[in-house]
């Protein structure tokens, strides 16, 4: 069955061409600057220089990763109350309830989106709510599935057992389920946060323009005004800052479980 | 618990009200006779006939269901195949492959898309049909290796060895023995491929070329102003994955009570 290896070997190269030199190209880019007609291309840090000097950048992300926080937040507060009910139904309720949260989400983003901005067209809400509602909108279903996930594994006796010790309902959701529900709510968050900082049609499209996040930012540099080299730039800080953040995420469930 | 119980049910009820509202109101305004999208003024198909005469709306329909259907079949056999190779591969080479799929699972869409936009632009590949077929395959592979692998680890290796042992080739080997133990993998992950693509809108958007627009792209570009018939398009993809859901949903549900009703006679 050795023989079966070399099976990999064409999708490593496919893989090194189509996935990872894509990634170097945006490094590349985002490491230099269009020259002149002698030296074609110019080797230089002034990309990040530029980004993190001006204050309107550093705003921007800001707000992006405002938004992202909060519309990860907002979505656990809402949708770990809606696992935790869903995982107290009967099992032929469950698997109804579970399709009715995940039916929506098989509809196509941007679709979803639309309907939100004529719902919201004459609403009195500021873009920025109006960019929260289309957000949470967009990741509930994600926060609630990953919840329920990890509630639905849960062993009922469990909870049996910490009253029989003494311990009312209360203490026991405190004790019992909710420790034993944070791997659900950590992958729910990765889920939610990673989506939320980069996304760019949803504010586009409820905010309207006035509402600019990182997203919109790497859209503008790459479609409007064509400089490839700040927005491959802009693209790389994103990214860093999302794995790093997804790094530590990790890193805090895996501690969790050590203890 | 009486009450607990009451008010479980309808908060449950309000998260759903929350997430069918736009859908109700998609499928009303769709509808309407006039362009208002706050205003129903009466009873009208005219978006419906407008939808079936705008030819960009109905390309965009077969760009996305034809995109979708070639990127899942193609991504679904090579990532079965790279899968199996995988399971019989080194720890390095399992490690490396790994890491490399999770770049375009972990990273934000955007920068997976200007990755392939600044990668056809260097090698002078004019975008259009090609090169957003070719992103789309690309993107889906990880994620049919991702849900066929753990089928695969459940494997017993003797199985296939048992089968060389008897007679058959590899290449038999594998189409009798190892595909239908891991056929669950391969099926769930063709359907997380087929959603994956015929979704996706960002790395769509960086990759397509001028004329070619899937649904996506095609409601980003019209939303500059109100267009009443992306409600009727809407509309019928909501009817559509309502079928389709009902059908992988119900009809293995009435088949096992049939089972179980037979098994009772």
């Amino acid at each position: 069955m050795k023989s079966f290896r070399r099976l990999v070997y064409p999708y490593l190269v496919w893989a090194g061409i189509l996935i990872v030199l894509p990634m170097l190209i945006i490094v590349f880019y985002a490491f230099s600057t269009q020259g002149n007609s002698m030296i074609p291309v110019k080797m230089t840090f002034d990309n990040f220089a530029r980004f993190f000097s001006d204050s309107i950048f550093l705003e921007v992300l800001l707000r992006s990763i405002k938004l992202a926080v909060i519309t990860t937040i907002i979505c656990i507060l809402i949708g770990y109350p809606a696992a935790y009910f869903i995982a107290q139904m009967s099992p032929d309720n469950q698997s109804i309830a579970v399709l009715l949260v995940t039916l929506p989400q098989l509809i196509n983003m941007l679709v979803r989106t639309y309907a939100w901005r004529g719902i919201l067209l004459e609403s009195p809400f500021s873009p920025e709510v109006k960019v929260y509602i289309g957000m949470v909108y967009n990741f509930l279903p994600f926060m609630i599935l990953q919840i329920y996930t990890s509630l639905s594994k849960m062993d009922p006796s469990l909870i049996t057992a910490a009253n029989d010790l003494g311990c009312n309902d209360r203490k026991a959701f405190l004790k019992v389920t909710l420790p034993l529900s944070v791997p659900g709510i950590i992958s729910g968050i990765t889920l939610v946060f990673l989506p939320a900082v980069s996304s760019f049609f949803i504010p586009k499209l409820l905010g309207g323009g006035s509402y600019v996040l990182v997203g919109n930012l790497i859209e503008n540099y790459f479609v409007t005004t064509g400089d490839w080299n700040f927005g491959s730039a802009i693209s790389l800080i994103m990214a860093v800052i999302i794995l790093l953040s997804m790094y530590l995420t990790r890193k805090f469930d895996y501690d969790k479980e050590a203890i | 618990m009486k009450k607990k119980s009451w008010f479980s049910r309808f908060y449950l009820v309000l998260i759903m009200a929350f997430f069918y509202l736009p859908i109700v109101y998609v499928i009303f305004f769709s509808f309407n006779a006039s362009r208002s999208l706050t205003n129903f003024t009466g009873f009208s198909l005219q978006w419906y006939q407008k939808m079936f005469a705008t030819r960009e709306m109905m390309e965009s329909i077969y760009y996305s269901t034809l995109i979708a259907v070639i990127a899942t079949v193609v991504s679904t056999i090579a990532g079965t195949i790279v899968a199996i190779g995988l399971s019989k591969s080194s720890r390095l080479v399992k490690e490396v492959v790994t890491q490399v799929n999770n770049l375009p699972m972990l990273n934000p869409d955007i920068v997976t898309a200007i990755g392939f936009m600044l990668f056809f632009s260097t090698l002078n590949i004019p975008t259009g049909f090609g090169t957003l077929l070719l992103a789309h395959i690309v993107f889906c592979i990880p994620y049919v290796i991702l849900s066929v692998m753990p089928k695969l680890r459940q494997l017993d290796d003797n199985l296939a060895e048992a089968a060389l042992d008897l007679g058959c080739t590899p290449f038999e080997a594998l189409y009798k023995v190892i595909i239908p133990q891991i056929k669950e993998g391969i099926v769930s992950g063709a359907l997380v491929a087929f959603t994956m693509s015929f979704d996706d809108f960002v790395i769509s958007y960086f990759t397509t070329g001028p004329g070619i627009n899937n649904i996506s792209t095609y409601v980003y570009a019209t939303t500059k102003r109100i267009n009443p018939s992306v409600n009727a398009l809407s509309t019928i993809i909501v009817i559509a994955i309502t079928i389709i859901l009902i059908i992988t949903n119900v009809i293995p549900m009435i088949r096992a009570r049939r089972k179980n009703d037979e098994k009772i006679a």
